[in-house]
């Protein structure tokens, strides 16, 4: 397998700490200077960008979040005049104002550079015919993907989203190798292609690389399974360059954050302290070389954690885990924190398909009493009360060691879980605040 | 193989660098570019101990040097060319030379390998091997740089901290001098840090650069990135004079 730049890729620890000591100065200076809304930031919180010594001084600098881009809407936080932009992204803005970032010349350069990383990484080389099935427009994954994709020399086919026939089509057609898109978009080729009559195994496919939304492994088995490709995942956001933040490699043991362009912190969401390596909490980045659109300590909302030991592919950059979900999904339990995302991988592991089953929180007294009520389907249904009861304990357990966290089991009538646009709603919180 | 981590130096009340990091890899050419009074000769003579930093850290392949004299880094294997070449005039070519081995010659090496290495300075400069003899301060102002170069390559550095080579000679013959510099990493592997006034020529034969604005690093990047920065353009390339933009 290849590495795109094993110097930035394969660098001892030390010598990414310095790398990233020194940019990080160097980014603290520049955006002092010229961000008004950093400089604000900092004075308030009394900190020179001089106090900052140590990569662990980091701490110390305030959080920037999404507020403070909406504050700034649209050009506040540019640190370089508009005429030396030569792109411009947007994030959808579902909920009030989009966010505005900018590009210069190099950070579109550095962008393509990250994109083919993680592209290399999941291994994708210039014999590909890469079908881009992202849209094209504001959003920063079709053209991350496909100026990254340029960059290592494959051939790119700008599908854009949409049109699901054509898509499959070209993709039958053009001998696409490597496929581009949502890993819910996927799901819904390998469905039409279904009945469409297509089969997989007589497509080109060989390669996915999915992203923009969080997915499961059960999702990845399963479009592994239905579409016969070897499905990859990568990370990134619009706010701190858009895809090419992160992206697994072939062992598909996390996603290797590229930390010569980013430093990545773990906080957690409700002290926003910075937790121990290893932790699952809110993953915190800071951008070491865009020029246009820096970002001091991102808020990005995505619970993740981080591993630094080094991957059997050689590189020796931070690995962070699949995302398990945002913060705001995030359930408070007895001061635990619990996501919804890992219960779930726990009953996928025992059922070995996706079960609907929703989580209730109640009180009794002072305490936080946390339900998991599962829809009875035929494989977890038994006649014997005792099995029943065995099962029950098991799945009891099995939640409460990846928890931490004791919980009760309850199965309930199929269907009896209200569906919400064809999914379940997950939580209901009946705790008195 | 040099690592500094947040120097501070001072001349008297003026706090000339502040938090200065940046490295060498064995092996690299780096560049420090910046405006007159920035702090960039001030990082060479932190690192040869002239002025030595108040605080911070410098670690030369893995042990700290920040406490040792000047001759003492000099004998560890860095090398200074001080800005205007500060040679000898009154001495010949050769003398000057031999007076860069100086502390060869006190650890009683032999002489017969410091004549060899004279005579290698002579074949990088053959301008100055048909000088051998002649007094310094007569050479002309590229050939007292390539002096000023031979005599710091005598003391057999790793390192090498080039002062603005350039100041003060016509463009042929910087371009003469700075191919010597790129021959040096490539035959010899010389690692160079270098202090330029004229960032185009240091950005074109240097992997990194580091841009020093009053006394603090304001960015660290490949060299051809440099190249295409606006900023470094507009300030330190000459280009886009006029609409200075501020906020």
């Amino acid at each position: 397998m290849q590495i795109w730049d094993p110097t930035y890729e394969c660098m001892p620890r030390e010598d990414i700490e310095q790398l990233q000591l020194e940019r990080l100065q160097a980014t603290l200076n520049r955006v002092y200077k010229t961000v008004t809304c950093y400089r604000k930031k900092f004075d308030e919180a009394g900190i020179n960008p001089e106090d900052v010594q140590s990569l662990s001084d980091l701490a110390k600098l305030p959080f920037t979040t999404k507020e403070d881009l909406r504050l700034n809407y649209p050009y506040g936080m540019f640190a370089v005049p508009l005429r030396e932009v030569v792109r411009i992204h947007s994030s959808s803005g579902t909920t009030g104002k989009p966010t505005v970032v900018g590009y210069t010349k190099n950070d579109l350069k550095t962008w393509a550079n990250l994109v083919a990383r993680f592209m290399t990484a999941a291994g994708v080389t210039h014999d590909d015919v890469v079908q881009i099935a992202f849209g094209y427009g504001l959003f920063t994954g079709a053209f991350g993907l496909h100026y990254g994709a340029e960059a290592i020399g494959a051939s790119v086919i700008p599908m854009s989203s949409g049109n699901t026939e054509k898509q499959i089509m070209i993709m039958q057609d053009y001998k696409t190798t490597a496929l581009v898109c949502t890993p819910s978009y996927a799901i819904t080729m390998a469905s039409r292609m279904e009945q469409m009559g297509v089969d997989p195994k007589g497509l080109s496919l060989r390669v996915g690389l999915f992203g923009a939304e969080p997915w499961s492994e059960a999702m990845r088995r399963e479009i592994e399974n239905r579409l016969c490709i070897k499905a990859t995942d990568n990370y990134g956001l619009s706010e701190i360059i858009g895809p090419g933040v992160a992206g697994e490699c072939e062992y598909r043991c996390g996603m290797h954050l590229f930390e010569d362009a980013f430093i990545a912190e773990i906080i957690d969401p409700e002290t926003c302290e910075v937790l121990p390596p290893g932790s699952v909490g809110e993953l915190v980045l800071t951008t070491l070389t865009k020029e246009a659109f820096p970002m001091i300590r991102y808020r990005t909302r995505d619970i993740t954690s981080l591993d630094y030991s080094p991957c059997d592919c050689g590189r020796t950059i931070v690995r962070m885990k699949k995302t398990m979900g945002r913060t705001d999904d995030m359930l408070i339990i007895r001061g635990v924190n619990v996501f919804p995302s890992q219960i779930e991988e726990v009953l996928f592991d025992i059922e070995g398909c996706e079960p609907h089953y929703q989580l209730v929180v109640g009180s009794e007294g002072s305490m936080d009493v946390l339900e998991v009520h599962i829809e009875v389907t035929e494989n977890i249904f038994f006649d014997e009360m005792k099995r029943q009861r065995a099962f029950l304990e098991h799945v009891e357990r099995r939640i409460n060691s990846v928890l931490g966290v004791s919980v009760t089991v309850k199965l309930v009538e199929p269907y009896s879980i209200t569906r919400h646009e064809g999914k379940a709603n997950r939580v209901i919180d009946n705790r008195k605040r | 193989m040099l690592r500094i981590k947040n120097i501070n130096t001072y001349y008297g009340q003026v706090h000339a660098l502040k938090n200065v990091s940046l490295h060498l890899h064995a092996g690299e050419i780096v560049t420090l570019i910046g405006a007159n009074g920035a702090g960039k000769t001030t990082v060479l003579n932190s690192l040869s101990a002239i002025t030595p930093p108040k605080s911070g850290e410098i670690l030369f392949e893995g042990s700290t040097i920040k406490n040792l004299s000047a001759d003492r880094i000099v004998d560890l294997g860095i090398s200074q060319v001080p800005e205007g070449r500060q040679i000898f005039k009154p001495l010949s070519v050769e003398d000057n030379l031999e007076l860069g081995a100086y502390l060869r010659f006190r650890k009683r090496e032999g002489r017969a390998s410091i004549r060899k290495d004279i005579e290698h300075v002579f074949h990088l400069f053959p301008r100055l091997s048909e000088r051998r003899r002649q007094i310094a301060g007569t050479l002309s102002g590229g050939e007292q740089q390539m002096l000023a170069i031979g005599r710091a390559l005598m003391a057999k550095p790793k390192i090498l901290l080039l002062d603005e080579p350039s100041m003060g000679l016509a463009p042929l013959v910087v371009k003469d001098i700075f191919k010597v510099v790129s021959k040096l990493r490539s035959e010899q592997g010389t690692t160079i840090l270098l202090v330029e006034q004229n960032a185009k020529a240091a950005l074109a034969i240097a992997d990194r650069g580091y841009v020093l604005e009053t006394g603090k690093v304001i960015l660290e990047e490949k060299a051809s990135e440099l190249l295409e920065n606006k900023e470094v353009q507009r300030a330190y390339l000459g280009k886009d004079k006029k609409e200075i933009w501020e906020r």
